[in-house]
């Protein structure tokens, strides 16, 4: 499959990039790692007149620390953000969702930041930046912002990121030392998009839990926050009857299309069964 | 549209040549360069079977273009082999242990383990049937081929003991 022609650039510096955008406005399109992209551009489903090349800005990649949260790249690969040990020890639901992204091949090219920025309500790791409370900087020819994760996607392919804006870096505030986590995902596959996936965070104390945030992957046209679903776990024992109540609140936002993954109502009831999963893994990860 | 001037390292040898942008990494080696190794299976990134190694890490060609590669080395299956014709353990192993059958998969199937054992010289069963998991054979079932790669880490960790 032969994509539609365009012209490359490679630009050395973000604002460089900006720049370009601006230039070639609706026509120009950033590539990060491209296996979203490129696909897309081989069945003519994408045609960029102009396409920006985010590969030697390196101010776009790494993992970093900050005493109240965590900076990650843009740029940053599935790869890498596999083999991070700050990642690990401090947000692990990140690495647990990487590993289930694609495959080897891919995750060496994908990056955190096509991930997230693409819209793609498939893609895993929104309803993760959901769950932890990401917020993500943008950058455009006149001002630098950020968005809240949880008010980023407007429908599939639509977000918060205006024309001329490239994402930055994605920041995660620092979760707490001793928090539970779990990314459930049923697919049919190794490479395969959810039937329906569910991110887990929540902190118990004495036995209560403290606080948790639930957010589900692929059973609408975006990501989805489950606000209540969450809410519903906090200040019981996360047992039985509130897990249950928690499932109940999750599926009744969710909206999938019957598809090749099986059809509403299989999926809705996947939905359940990952956010059950989830809460129960979680739960039990608490330190 | 215009072409752009590419310069790679393949295999260990200088290349410089012209591609349109929209030319993929797969299609600039198999008919631009000849190098036939690297397959078309399936050309949307699920196979494996156009697997190269980029800049150390294992990529589909097919979805790459030619003009992001520019700069960088590149291995393939015709670059495994020693100069003298002497195969690559991994390439000893598959033909040992029967890693193929009709042979579709296996330059890329190859090159994906050269790089899963550069990074994992000492890979369990399950860490190589992971390692491998963007790679479809259709012939295998794999048993044969994760026996093969077993072999090829054995017989590398012995070579290395043997030289220190």
């Amino acid at each position: 499959m032969i994509p539609a022609p365009f012209t490359y650039h490679r630009p050395q510096s973000l604002d460089k990039a900006i720049d370009l955008l601006a230039q070639h406005g609706e026509g120009a399109r950033v590539v990060a790692g491209g296996h979203s992209l490129i696909p897309m551009m081989k069945l003519r489903l994408a045609k960029p007149e102009h396409l920006v090349d985010l590969q030697e800005l390196s101010e776009l990649r790494g993992i970093r620390g900050e005493s109240s949260a965590l900076i990650i790249g843009a740029m940053t690969t599935q790869h890498e953000l596999i083999g991070s040990e700050l990642l690990a020890a401090r947000c692990p639901i990140i690495r647990e969702t990487s590993l289930l992204i694609a495959d080897p091949q891919v995750r060496y090219c994908g990056t955190l930041g096509g991930n997230v920025a693409n819209g793609d309500p498939g893609n895993d790791m929104p309803a993760v930046m959901m769950a932890l409370g990401a917020t993500y900087r943008v950058k455009g020819p006149h001002r630098e912002r950020d968005i809240p994760a949880r008010g980023f996607y407007q429908g599939a392919y639509s977000t918060a990121l205006q024309e001329g804006e490239i994402l930055v870096a994605v920041s995660i505030p620092m979760p707490a030392d001793r928090h539970g986590y779990a990314y459930e995902k049923q697919k049919r596959k190794v490479g395969d998009y959810a039937t329906a996936a569910a991110a887990v965070t929540l902190t118990m104390l004495g036995g209560a839990c403290t606080s948790a945030a639930i957010a589900l992957t692929n059973v609408a046209d975006t990501p989805l926050f489950a606000k209540d679903a969450g809410e519903a776990l906090v200040g019981s024992g996360a047992g039985e009857a509130a897990i249950t109540e928690a499932v109940r609140r999750a599926q009744s936002i969710t909206s999938p299309p019957a598809d090749g993954r099986g059809p509403v109502d299989f999926r809705v009831h996947i939905a359940g069964v990952m956010v059950r999963r989830a809460i129960a893994r979680a739960k039990q990860r608490v330190g | 549209m215009a072409k752009t001037r590419i310069m790679l390292k393949v295999n260990n040898r200088d290349v410089e040549t012209l591609a349109e942008p929209r030319m993929l990494l797969i299609h600039l080696l198999r008919e631009q360069l000849g190098i036939t190794g690297p397959h078309i299976g399936c050309d949307t990134s699920h196979c494996g079977a156009c697997t190269v190694d980029m800049n150390g890490k294992s990529v589909k060609s097919c979805t790459v273009f030619a003009v992001q590669a520019n700069g960088a080395q590149i291995i393939t299956i015709e670059g495994l082999a020693a100069a003298d014709g002497t195969l690559h353990p991994l390439q000893e192993a598959f033909r040992e242990h029967h890693g193929l059958q009709c042979g579709f998969c296996t330059p890329g199937m190859i090159t994906r383990a050269y790089r899963l054992l550069q990074e994992n010289p000492h890979p369990s069963e399950a860490e190589i049937r992971f390692g491998i998991s963007g790679n479809l054979c259709r012939c295998t079932g794999y048993q044969t081929i994760v026996r093969a790669i077993h072999a090829a880490a054995e017989c590398m960790n012995s070579a290395k003991e043997a030289a220190e």
